[in-house]
């Protein structure tokens, strides 16, 4: 890593990730916070603390039943926690699902200026900064297609530049390239790392593929099951450019499946 | 690490390099996944034959069979005329005008009492959505009227407005109504709660959710409401006018069939018949079709 730390008192080069966390401005903080849907049932989530500093790119995995969308509804806001804190830094997190979501009477540009309209931009400026969005997702070309004539890849791009239409800076995205073939999906990677490190948006990446996470996460976040909460993490210092092949994702990739495998075994028992 | 800045994210200056090779690898995708033009569809002969002929020459037999049975006197002629007959009696009605008259009467009454049906049954099916109480209090009734035969109101609505426009816009209102409350109410009731939530993420007010978001996703299910409740419309309407007959009252479709009845005759009758029906089709073919078919092709649901 370069030295270019002056700003930030806490040396980050030391592999503590508490000590990155508390020196930089933080996006997320979940403390505590516990998840019971039917009284008497066990919790989905258990006494879990998440940090996530600004700018930062955390990817959360785990086995079902880690209530890992359940997180992040909570964190988006779409439901409120038991018991428990959780402040954002932004209004109102961008929120990708892991269908695209798009509205099929919309086009392209149609949906990312529904996002546009929400925040309350005015009619005028909405279809420029809409295609100025598209560009962004390499897009710009098909704007004016409907839902149906994009293809599943196409669609999550143009779900992105909807997400990045919020203008917020923290983005949530929920196992959002778990339907794509795997091409599309290195491509899709690359396209997330470019718009993450240009846009300094605060990302939190919930996935079943650990090597995914592996590639594409500065930490990875390892969530058990029933009750979710926090087993392990790791700080990825994969160096970019990254793939999903390179020999630092495929080794971090092994140790956490198999922390995983460990911590599934468990419910075996 | 070359290329990663102090935090452990890629500089700029790499993502904009990679990006380079990734948009090349992105734009090929693109074009691939891209649905392939398909052919043209059948040219202008091959569709008339399979459209437009079928019906013409099914009209055709229906006309000779019926002609045989003339010839062959099964019944006396003020029973079954021939279709020369039929043919002249509508040419005749044509020529005179009151084909023409009693189309306009007929569709003008048809209009407003649709247009009000519309207004009343999506402020209901709208109501019902919203109230869960509502749906459980009027829902099997609402439902049940769209099973009740609107001429059945005929009695009861002339002895509330006599002879009267009002008379047969309640029954109009009666048979259409529930259709386009319970077309509306099922469309609102499929729209999947995904969209929803894609509305409440991107920050949209309540109002703004149903706006935006549920009646456009709702508008399938809508338009089919719609295209029942007119069907409905039309005939709640030619019950009531073949009952409602008065000299104050506009003359329709459905009194110029009750004409014929008290003239006993057959080609009035008929040629009524043929009238009433090819309004219906007309309607279907023009309006219902067109507007169901650009809904259902623009996302992407039914083939072009």
């Amino acid at each position: 890593m370069s030295t270019r730390t002056a700003t930030v008192e806490a040396p980050v080069q030391q592999r503590d990730v508490l000590n990155v966390a508390a020196a930089l401005p933080t996006a997320v903080r979940v403390e505590g916070v516990s998840q019971v849907f039917e009284r008497g049932r066990p919790p989905v989530l258990e006494g879990l603390d998440l940090t996530v500093a600004a700018g930062e790119f955390v990817c959360l995995v785990g086995a079902s039943g880690c209530g890992k969308s359940t997180l992040l509804n909570l964190i988006a806001g779409l439901t409120k926690p038991t018991s428990g804190q959780i402040s954002v830094s932004a209004e109102r997190p961008a929120l990708m699902f892991q269908e695209p979501a798009l509205l099929p009477w919309l086009t392209a540009s149609g949906n990312v200026e529904l996002a546009l309209r929400a925040r309350g931009v005015g009619r005028a400026d909405r279809r420029a900064e809409a295609a100025r969005l598209l560009r962004v997702v390499n897009l710009e070309e098909h704007s004016g297609k409907r839902v149906h004539e994009l293809s599943g890849g196409m669609r999550q791009r143009v779900a992105l530049a909807r997400a990045l239409a919020q203008d917020s800076k923290v983005l949530l995205m929920d196992e959002p390239f778990a339907a794509l073939d795997a091409i599309t999906r290195d491509v899709l990677h690359e396209e997330l790392t470019r718009v993450w490190a240009e846009q300094g948006l605060s990302v939190v990446f919930v996935t079943h593929n650990v090597r995914e996470a592996a590639r594409l996460g500065q930490r990875v976040v390892l969530l058990g099951s029933r009750p979710g909460r926090v087993v392990r993490e790791w700080q990825v210092d994969v160096p970019h450019p990254r793939t999903i092949e390179s020999p630092g994702v495929g080794a971090l990739a092994t140790e956490i499946t198999r922390e995983l495998h460990r911590e599934i075994s468990r419910h075996g028992r | 690490m070359a290329g990663d800045d102090s935090s452990g994210r890629p500089g700029l200056a790499l993502v904009e390099r990679q990006d380079v090779e990734n948009r090349d690898v992105e734009a090929g995708l693109d074009a691939l996944d891209a649905s392939p033009d398909l052919p043209a569809g059948p040219g202008l002969g091959k569709r008339f034959v399979r459209s437009v002929l079928p019906p013409i020459v099914f009209l055709a037999l229906l006309v000779g069979v019926w002609e045989l049975a003339y010839l062959a006197e099964l019944k006396p002629s003020y029973v079954l005329p021939s279709p020369a007959d039929v043919a002249q009696k509508f040419w005749e009605t044509v020529q005179d005008g009151s084909a023409a008259e009693a189309i306009w009467t007929s569709l003008s009454r048809g209009a407003v009492g649709f247009a009000m049906s519309l207004v009343i049954g999506s402020l209901l099916g709208l109501a019902m959505w919203w109230s869960r109480w509502l749906r459980a209090a009027i829902g099997p009734i609402v439902s049940g009227l769209q099973s009740l035969p609107s001429v059945a109101w005929v009695p009861a609505a002339i002895i509330w407005f006599s002879l009267s426009n009002a008379a047969i816009y309640t029954v109009v209102l009666l048979g259409a109504v529930p259709s386009i409350a319970n077309g509306l109410l099922s469309g609102l009731k499929q729209v999947p709660p995904l969209f929803d939530r894609v509305g409440r993420v991107l920050g949209l007010s309540a109002l703004g959710r149903i706006r935006y978001v549920l009646l456009p996703a709702a508008l399938p299910g809508y338009l089919g409401g719609l295209r029942q409740g007119w069907a409905f419309a039309w005939r709640s309407l030619m019950a009531a006018e073949l009952i409602t007959y008065s000299p104050n009252l506009g003359q329709g479709l459905g009194q110029l069939l009750n004409i014929g009845r008290e003239l006993s005759q057959m080609s009035l009758v008929i040629t009524s018949i043929t009238l009433i029906l090819a309004v219906g089709v007309a309607i279907e073919l023009l309006v219902f079709a067109p507007l169901e078919r650009r809904v259902l092709t623009r996302r992407g649901l039914t083939a072009r």
